[in-house]
């Protein structure tokens, strides 16, 4: 049953993932990629990761894509806006960065195919301790630093998000204070 | 169980397919009964005697609306998104019954036991949003799109509380899986009080019953449908069996999350005097009545609140305090492994 679903999946999320770029209806190529992360997501548990595939859900699918929609709804893009670029620009970029990725790709795919289980935590081993608690005591421990970081990096964001939508009058106040 | 003359994988397949079968039922079934159960409630509440004339207590009134649903003209609004207008009603039925296949009904009666089936809960209700959403900007209608911004920013605001409110039980169960939460929560406490979660976490309780209102659009948190202001939201531009969907998309939301608010606070199946075997599905049951009786209770006895109410409500208020609830449960549980000795 495994590889039938995985193709399912796999077909999916590469063919809506087409789709983001080749639509040009906003609204539709959001709506795309909300689906390619719930086939993502599919592919996660298929690989016995469920917790990324919630999570997957949950902060993609869920939260970030919906506020990209609220955002796409509010401005009424009905149409492809043109980006501030001049067109010729734009193909220089689009050029430039497909070869890049073409690059990375063709390094990463140089090497032997079937990678086959690597890392300290074999998957058996992961499914044995529990998938949540595996991330859980490897983030907490191993990968502190960086978890706080993070979250320090989040902080900066919401602190900036509110900043910016004060109004001009309650700036100026926040700044005089001490 | 094993079915005489089947080989092991056939015997999981055939009890799957049972169980899914049963459980989708579970959430399709009453809602006939819990639309009649609303009107009900409605007239009584307001000295009238609701719906009488169909059936004996008016019973089968649902049923009569359902066949005038059907008979109702389809229309389809000449500037509408075709294809996102045709998805939306068709999202608005799918989280309820994905949330299902993760609740346990009875001791060993659920569809799946995934180890993270809390989050699959969360999952499910952070998509339901854009059933709502997508049919509010689908139509082509300005009372229809506000209605449909307005739900999905009510629903952001309150999903965060909703995934803080639980987090209490997870500490204390010590898994996210909806299975051993239920099996955490057997026995007694001090001899007569049933283990239940709700003892445990009152706080924790009351902030999920908040965030289940708002999370289902009831009153007093039914901003996206308020018809003074809103013609009446985010279904203004359908008709016919789409607007059903939306309307049984949203009792079976309640039913769903009521299923969850049990499993999780009221002890899942956990009842007395009963054998387990049949009498778990039974007191599971009856638990998801009673919440279903208070949603609608709720809804015809408060007013609704107003936009920059519920903002301060969610944020200001239920944010903080599951945030403080969690950090305190957090301590407790420490404290009881004795991680600070």
């Amino acid at each position: 049953m495994t590889p039938i679903f995985f193709l399912l999946f796999a077909a999916v999320a590469l063919g809506a993932a087409l789709m983001v770029v080749l639509q040009r209806n906003p609204v539709a190529s959001a709506l795309y990629l909300v689906l390619a992360f719930c086939s993502l997501a599919g592919l996660y548990v298929l690989l016995h990761a469920p917790f990324l595939a919630a999570v997957q859900v949950i902060v993609y699918a869920g939260a970030i894509m919906v506020l990209f929609l609220f955002v796409i709804m509010l401005l009424n893009l009905q149409k492809d806006v043109e980006a501030g670029l001049h067109r010729a620009a734009r193909r220089v970029f689009g050029w430039l960065l497909g070869l890049v990725l073409a690059a990375q790709l063709y390094l990463l795919l140089r090497g032997p195919w079937g990678l086959g289980p690597q890392g300290q935590e074999p998957a058996a081993a992961v499914h044995a301790a529990g998938n949540t608690q595996t991330i859980g005591v490897r983030l907490y421990t191993d990968f502190l630093l960086p978890f706080e970081v993070t979250s320090i990096l989040l902080l900066v964001a919401i602190v900036g998000a509110v900043v910016l939508s004060l109004r001009k009058g309650e700036r100026e106040g926040v700044e005089e204070a001490p | 169980m094993q079915i005489p003359g089947l080989s092991p994988d056939l015997n999981w397949f055939v009890w799957t397919v049972v169980k899914v079968v049963a459980l989708m039922t579970a959430v399709l079934l009453p809602v006939p009964f819990v639309v009649w159960a609303e009107r009900k409630v409605a007239g009584h509440s307001q000295f009238r005697p609701g719906p009488i004339r169909v059936g004996p207590y008016g019973l089968i009134q649902p049923f009569a609306d359902v066949v005038k649903l059907l008979f109702k003209e389809e229309t389809l609004p000449a500037k509408a998104n075709k294809v996102v207008y045709f998805l939306a009603p068709m999202i608005a039925l799918l989280p309820a019954i994905t949330v299902m296949s993760v609740v346990p009904v009875g001791p060993s009666f659920y569809a799946t036991d995934v180890n993270v089936g809390l989050l699959v809960f969360l999952a499910m209700s952070s998509l339901g949003v854009y059933a709502i959403t997508l049919a509010g900007w689908a139509g082509n209608n300005k009372y229809g799109l506000i209605g449909g911004l307005r739900s999905s920013a009510q629903m952001i605001s309150y999903e965060l509380s909703m995934g803080l409110s639980v987090i209490g039980v997870v500490l204390l169960a010590g898994s996210l899986s909806l299975v051993d939460i239920v099996e955490a929560q057997g026995g007694t406490l001090f001899g007569f009080l049933p283990r239940w979660y709700v003892f445990y976490q009152p706080v924790g309780f009351v902030a999920f019953v908040l965030t289940m209102l708002a999370e289902t659009n009831r009153v007093p948190f039914d901003l996206p449908e308020a018809e003074a202001e809103l013609v009446a939201g985010y279904h203004v531009e359908y008709s016919s069996m789409k607007f059903a969907a939306f309307f049984m998309g949203e009792y079976m939301n309640m039913l769903a999350i009521s299923a969850i608010c049990t499993t999780l606070f009221l002890g899942g199946w956990h009842g007395p005097w009963l054998p387990p075997l049949w009498g778990g599905p039974l007191w599971f049951f009856a638990k998801v009545a009673v919440l279903m009786v208070c949603f609608l209770w709720i809804r015809w006895t408060f007013p609704r609140l107003r936009y920059d109410q519920l903002m301060n409500l969610g944020w200001k208020v239920l944010l903080p305090l599951t945030l403080a609830n969690a950090m305190v449960t957090a301590l407790g549980v420490a404290l009881r492994e004795g991680w600070f000795r």
